[in-house]
């Protein structure tokens, strides 16, 4: 094995621990760092990667992820949301964090078992660290999802999961275009722009953004507003 | 043969003598940092020839355990001592006595008489501070099991000297994820063992909030000192093993000579001074966790370490 790929070993294995972190992160901007920091290993992958075969585009999908992943999605966010980010409370979980934090552990391991078969399946060039943790990533991102009861929370979770896709993908995909790669990013910002706003005007009409405390359907009216303040 | 018993002779009196000035050192810096006057970096060894020249008192209720827990807990991290790299990067006379579960073995024994110490003389913090440190250990022990098991895994043996040489040979093997990742479990488990910051205050006064201290309350004169420079040399011994066997496996003494052994001492000393750096923006940055936050730590640690384990699986 040669430094390069312990070292793109050595990115991935940060990579599925920062994933772990967003499962047990216990306020919103901690997540959102080490969501940062997550895409910072993904790029940093993709750039061993590029270097171990010599692949130009490979170098293209760092640019992008970090154009877009650490500056640009992390600027909307705090743009959309300051409020939601900065408040120092803690956020809400289903589980406690220990029992959590197992759960996640078990789906990180059933993901190397998922991605044996994988393996075995395509071409020894291909095969790698990347694609299990990749999966594991994926599966975190999904329990976050499940046990989360906020939605900026959720929404890291969400941008966890395309993360984890992304880290299976560039050990797969070591031609990809540069034009799908930018219309991924693309999707990705628009995708967070959108529930940037969505979240917000949730803000503004119920006062709260926990998931877990809108149980009941109804139309907007003031006293529906007093009601989420009160219960705020 | 002659020459590597009166290596492990240094490694002891290194241990011994050296272990209070990290931990003096320690303090010092923690104190620059806060903006507080504070005594100088010698304090410890101070303290340590005040109370073997003050008389001791040991209560009538309490039984041998009250008495031989000094001794056992002051021997124990020395035992440890002859298992580990401390200066040499060979194998000393007595390294294949134990690997490191047994070294974790001896270290968590008088661990554990500590605790019955505590309970002994029914003094009400003692008891408290006791199931706490139990608590803590319970949590600390899977990640231990863990890092052993891993690093079993990864360089194929669990006796330190020869894990040590498994960093060095190719650069490659450095790198390394699952050694990486076990180095910052590892991290997390000094500072639990050792009772230092996010887990416990070492430097708190407040007998309610103690975790470890509150053991060693009843001791006076000869038996405090003995529990005070077993705490010292615990720690030392814990960063021997981390920076010795795990970060830094360089600077150690090659070849069997005297003058290697006495240059490896700046040389340990001097990674050594660099972690307690790192300590102290540890401990001068975090606060410490309220007790049920403790599980959540360890919690973490557990999950890094077995993170170094999935990943050794995953590159297989």
């Amino acid at each position: 094995m040669t430094t390069l790929d312990s070292l793109n070993m050595l990115a991935g294995g940060l990579f599925l621990l920062t994933a772990f972190g967003i499962v047990a992160a216990r306020q919103a901007r901690s997540s959102l760092g080490l969501f940062i920091a997550q895409s910072l290993l993904l790029a940093a992958s993709a750039l061993l990667l590029g270097l171990r075969y010599n692949s130009s585009h490979l170098y293209g999908v760092a640019v992008v992820n970090v154009v877009a992943k650490v500056i640009l999605i992390p600027w909307i966010l705090r743009r959309t949301l300051h409020q939601e980010i900065y408040t120092r409370r803690e956020i809400d979980q289903v589980l406690n964090i220990p029992t959590s934090l197992l759960i996640a552990l078990t789906l990180a391991i059933v993901a190397y078992f998922l991605t044996v078969p994988l393996q075995r399946a395509i071409e020894a060039q291909f095969r790698g660290p990347n694609i299990a943790i990749g999966f594991a990533v994926i599966l975190l991102g999904t329990y976050t999802l499940a046990v989360r009861r906020e939605a900026v929370p959720l929404l890291i979770a969400l941008l966890a999961m395309e993360n984890g896709a992304f880290f299976a993908g560039i050990s797969l995909a070591r031609t990809l275009p540069l034009l799908v790669e930018l219309a991924i990013a693309t999707d990705g910002l628009i995708v967070v722009f959108i529930a940037g706003v969505l979240i917000r005007a949730v803000h503004k009409h119920i006062g709260t953004t926990e998931v877990g405390a809108l149980t009941r359907l109804r139309e907007l009216t003031p006293d529906v507003q007093e009601e989420g303040s009160v219960r705020n | 043969m002659i020459a590597r018993a009166g290596f492990n002779l240094v490694q002891v009196l290194v241990v011994l003598l050296c272990a209070p000035l990290i931990t003096g050192v320690l303090n010092r810096l923690k104190e620059i940092v806060q903006s507080k006057r504070g005594p100088g970096f010698l304090q410890p060894y101070r303290d340590l020839w005040k109370l073997f020249h003050k008389d001791e008192i040991v209560s009538e209720e309490s039984s041998w355990i009250f008495r031989a827990t000094p001794y056992l807990s002051f021997v124990a991290p020395i035992f440890v001592t002859l298992l580990i790299p401390v200066l040499t990067a060979y194998p000393l006379s007595f390294a294949f006595m134990a690997d490191m579960v047994g070294g974790g073995f001896v270290l968590a024994l008088a661990g554990f008489f500590k605790t019955l110490a505590a309970v002994d003389t029914a003094n009400p913090y003692g008891p408290m501070g006791a199931s706490r440190t139990r608590m803590v250990g319970f949590l600390a022990e899977p990640v231990f099991i863990i890092v052993f098991f891993t690093v079993s895994f990864i360089a194929d043996s669990t006796i330190p000297f020869i894990v040590q040489k498994r960093w060095m040979s190719p650069p490659s093997n450095f790198v390394q994820p699952s050694h990486v990742l076990l180095m910052v479990a590892f991290v997390m488990l000094i500072l639990a063992e050792a009772g230092r910051l996010p887990v416990d205050n070492p430097s708190g006064h407040f007998e309610l909030a103690m975790i470890d201290e509150s053991k060693s309350l009843e001791y006076s004169g000869k038996g405090a000192a003995l529990m005070k420079w077993a705490g010292h040399m615990k720690l030392f011994v814990l960063m021997c093993i981390f920076l010795n066997v795990l970060v830094t496996p360089w600077g150690l003494a090659d070849r069997i000579a005297l003058g290697e052994v006495l240059l490896a001492i700046p040389l340990v000393l001097f990674k050594i001074f660099l972690f307690v750096l790192v300590l102290v923006v540890i401990e001068s940055s975090l606060a410490k966790l309220r007790l049920f936050r403790i599980t959540e730590f360890l919690g973490s640690a557990f999950i890094t370490s077995v993170a170094a384990m999935i990943m050794r699986v995953f590159s297989l």
